[in-house]
């Protein structure tokens, strides 16, 4: 395997606007050891903490003495712990993925599918009205002074509040289940979709359009040879963007109606009965997703620009 | 009787509407450009040399006068496809080949697909860069992306060639390589060549017809027609003849300025 060095092109090389850090797992592969490291001893070290007031709670009531071994194994290993140790958790994930069946509905699985599967409709209805704003507002000049202000107003609007009210008002028209989620993944997701695609589709430069217009090119001909592919690094990035927004909004809006399955009902109950081990291990649930969805618009990424001749 | 005129401008004057207040960017300017022509323009920054091939090319709108390209409006000509404009940058598409770029303007004008094989292949052995229509922009030199891009200029039945400094940005000995190679290509084509540039030799070496024009307003403060030969060796920047034309244009630059 080699190392790409970003800056070994030519002068005259267009790399995208955003550096693309391709193959250099084996730099990154000691500091990324270390500090994962690092984060375990701080976490071990804070359960002890955390859970000591307990342990010695329980001391005091049943009159045992506690020593430094039997606190340490106790703060590590108890039913509801403030925070739970990595290995508790570690090993409620393996219990409830792998060790029960997928239909079943203790399965960590089965909540993440029912998650997933609303963030990607979101995912993908969110890029699609994104999209199809931002080549409005290129094209268009009362669309660029009219709708910009509305995408930056919804964004401020906090999303806990505003979650409830499009799963009232679509159940009360008869619509549940997996869509009212996507409206609110779609909803978080849309806005760096806008923005990345009118930076992209107006970054060719002066003498591009010019050119064009030598040619007698049509609009659309600008649009699709020109406008469209010029956006492609910008695009990318921001559907980065929109997968981690996307899933943040599914599990929100699982978060009101009290919903039985997803993550975010995992979410919910456990903080309902305190179960701290079953909160951490949804939390860390919902990140390995947000990360594997991330990094398979990443390697599609790395795959289109290079196609394109636009990555190393 | 004479034929027409390819370029004719009469009066011509075009002011900028800017923050500090209007700014007249050329002013006064008449000038006829003959077939098969290669007419340089030269002068100071500001000077609206820049602006007066954009007004030929309907990417500028004149304010006053008139312009005539092929004896139609610039517009008119800019529809019908009847110039190639080679600009300061190369300005090829990094997603392209070099093969591709050339066909771009090709695909928007709706040539055929074995046409534009052909006519992609033509123009680079023109330019000299046959066997790189695969290589992507990023793997040519500077020099070599601006061949790629004058190509692209002529890939199309344009008669005429403008020229926006497209050499400017090179170092001396691209430079007289690719000078040389223009002159080549334009007794080969018989193209009408209209070519803004800073550099005196340049102008005096490539031109038929020498436009000098001086700031303030932008007009034009002399028009020198050479008569050194069509065939023109490099050497030829050493011979009196050369001199002599390269002193009148300096003169002519120089007198613009004196007016300020």
């Amino acid at each position: 395997m080699t190392v790409a060095t970003p800056s070994s092109g030519p002068s005259g090389r267009i790399l995208g606007p955003f550096g693309s850090g391709v193959g250099d797992m084996r730099q990154s592969f000691w500091p990324v050891v270390t500090i994962l490291g690092l984060l375990l001893v701080l976490w071990y070290g804070a359960a002890i903490w955390l859970n000591a007031a307990w342990t010695y709670d329980k001391a005091t009531r049943s009159g045992a003495t506690v020593t430094a071994t039997s606190l340490v194994a106790d703060t590590w290993a108890q039913k509801k712990p403030k925070l739970p140790a990595p290995h508790q958790v570690a090993v409620e994930i393996w219990e409830t993925t792998v060790l029960k069946k997928v239909s079943s509905k203790r399965s960590l699985v089965y909540h993440s599918w029912v998650t997933l599967s609303a963030t990607l409709l979101g995912f993908g209805m969110g890029t699609l009205l994104g999209t199809l704003l931002a080549v409005g507002i290129v094209f268009n000049r009362t669309m660029d002074m009219s709708v910009m202000p509305w995408v930056i107003a919804s964004q401020t609007i906090p999303i806990l509040a505003i979650a409830p009210m499009i799963i009232v008002v679509l159940n009360a028209v008869g619509v549940s289940g997996l869509l009212p989620k996507a409206m609110i993944s779609m909803y978080l997701s849309f806005f760096p979709v806008v923005v990345g695609m009118v930076k992209g589709l107006r970054s060719p430069d002066q003498i591009q359009l010019d050119q064009m217009k030598t040619w007698y090119a049509s609009a659309s001909q600008t649009f699709w040879k020109l406008r469209l592919p010029a956006s492609m690094p910008y695009f990318f990035t921001s559907l980065k963007i929109a997968m981690a927004a996307s899933l943040v909004g599914a599990i929100v809006g699982e978060l009101p109606t009290g919903a039985v399955a997803g993550l975010g009902a995992r979410l919910l109950a456990g903080s309902y009965y305190g179960q701290t081990i079953q909160i951490w291990s949804a939390l860390i649930m919902a990140a390995a997703l947000a990360a594997a969805l991330v990094g398979i618009i990443g390697l599609v990424q790395r795959v289109t620009l290079r196609r394109m001749g636009m990555a190393s | 009787m004479r034929p027409l005129p390819v370029i004719s401008a009469k009066n011509l004057s075009l002011t900028f509407e800017t923050n500090d207040g209007p700014v007249q960017a050329l002013k006064n300017v008449s000038l006829d450009i003959e077939k098969g022509d290669f007419v340089s323009f030269i002068g100071p920054s500001g000077c609206g040399k820049t602006t007066f091939l954009r007004c030929m090319a309907d990417l500028e709108q004149p304010t006053d006068g008139a312009i005539q390209v092929n004896g139609v409006t610039p517009a008119q000509a800019r529809m019908a496809r009847a110039y190639g404009y080679v600009f300061q940058a190369a300005g090829l598409y990094p997603w392209r080949t070099i093969g591709g770029n050339i066909r771009l303007p090709l695909e928007i004008m709706g040539y055929s697909k074995a046409e534009q094989v052909s006519r992609v292949g033509r123009v680079l052995e023109l330019v000299e860069l046959a066997g790189f229509e695969r290589k992507f922009p990023w793997q040519l030199s500077g020099g070599m992306q601006q061949r790629a891009s004058i190509a692209r200029a002529l890939a199309f039945d344009a008669d005429i060639l403008l020229m926006d400094e497209p050499f400017g940005a090179l170092d001396e000995i691209v430079r007289d390589y690719l000078n040389e190679q223009l002159l080549r290509l334009w007794a080969r084509t018989g193209k009408t060549i209209a070519f803004v540039t800073h550099s005196i030799p340049e102008a005096v070496y490539l031109s038929t017809k020498i436009v000098v024009m001086s700031p303030r307003p932008g007009r034009i403060s002399d028009v020198i027609t050479s008569p050194l030969p069509k065939e023109r060796p490099l050497e030829i920047r050493e011979t009196p003849e050369f001199l002599e034309i390269a002193h009148r244009v300096r003169e002519g630059l120089r007198s613009g300025h004196r007016d300020e």
